[in-house]
């Protein structure tokens, strides 16, 4: 029954990004995004990964949502027709994808426990961290306490990018010097 | 045989195919919003590779049943595997962050140039090139 719920809800979301690649209005597409990213958030519940799920649907379907609305209030919301002929783009993309495909022949099934990938730091995980770390949530306890380190360096990645856009949006609300070339990175330095 | 091999490989097969629509919305397209959107598509189809290489069969998410241990029905209990949730949580947070970079970035240039088409873009920059 589970996969059936997971091949239907795989089909949609293959759906709907054949979509997004489709439709031409940019509001269309970022509300296609959010449908896509509820729906893998759904795919998420259906593979228990439970906190993934709720991650990405207030993350990738809320916020980033409202951050893609908020660029195109700022930037407009039509897309040009593509001028050049996209074989060379179709070329690449088709070959990539053919030797993907070729890989995952040699992949492990989906599902199966005997997978390697259960077998290594996963089972400690599972049998140890109660007794270690004292959190019953598994995933909680690597993130915070095994992986702390890693969870720290995110947080910086996350401090540079807030820094990252609040520089380039001041530099965009002052008075614009249109018409003198190259003003595009010339106020920056004055706001940090 | 082969329906065995198509329900247990449908998952990887569909991810390929968004990370390529990903990519060739990346590659093909000249509107800058769009490409974002393209990597978006991307990093999603990441994430749900990993996420199913994480899904046991029967399994249950990875909270305890019965943390303190003894109760004869948290021995029979699989759970998936913890690792690749955790580092999805951090590639998702991760991701909203170079999300919002490459829209403020796009904005910018929008204030710049006046336009998000990549086409037109060079050639501004060409006849200003051309002016100096």
């Amino acid at each position: 029954m589970n996969i059936v719920v997971d091949i239907v809800l795989f089909t949609l979301l293959g759906a709907a990004g054949f979509a997004l690649l489709k439709v031409r209005n940019l509001f269309a597409v970022v509300m296609l995004a959010g449908i896509y990213s509820l729906l893998s958030a759904g795919l998420f519940t259906v593979m228990d990964a439970v906190d993934v799920a709720f991650t990405e649907a207030a993350v990738g379907a809320g916020i980033s949502t409202v951050l893609f609305l908020g660029a195109l209030a700022l930037a407009g919301h039509h897309e040009n027709r593509p001028g050049h002929t996209p074989l060379l783009p179709l070329l690449v993309v088709v070959v990539t994808g053919g030797a993907l495909v070729y890989g995952t022949m040699d992949m492990p099934g989906f599902g199966h426990p005997e997978n390697p990938v259960h077998h290594h730091v996963a089972d400690h995980y599972i049998e140890e961290s109660y007794d270690e770390i004292g959190i019953p949530n598994v995933v909680t306890s690597v993130l915070a306490s095994y992986r702390g380190y890693d969870t720290m360096g995110e947080t910086t990645v996350v401090f540079a990018a807030a820094v990252g856009v609040m520089l380039l949006l001041s530099g965009a609300r002052r008075p614009r010097s249109r018409g003198g070339g190259g003003g595009g990175t010339a106020g920056e330095g004055e706001d940090g | 045989m082969r329906l065995d091999l198509f329900v247990s490989h449908y998952n990887y097969w569909v991810v390929i195919f968004l990370m390529m629509v990903g990519f060739y919305i990346l590659i093909s397209r000249g509107n800058l919003i769009k490409k974002v959107v393209g990597l978006n598509v991307f990093q999603t189809a990441v994430f749900m590779l990993y996420i199913s290489m994480g899904k046991i069969t029967g399994g249950t998410p990875p909270i305890l049943v019965d943390p303190k241990g003894g109760g004869e029905a948290a021995a029979e209990v699989m759970y998936s595997n913890p690792l690749p949730h955790v580092l999805i949580l951090t590639a998702i947070v991760v991701g909203i962050a170079t999300t919002s970079v490459g829209l403020a970035l796009a904005v910018r240039i929008k204030e710049a140039y006046g336009t998000l088409e990549e086409d037109e873009i060079s050639r501004i920059e060409a006849e200003r090139e051309a002016a100096e």
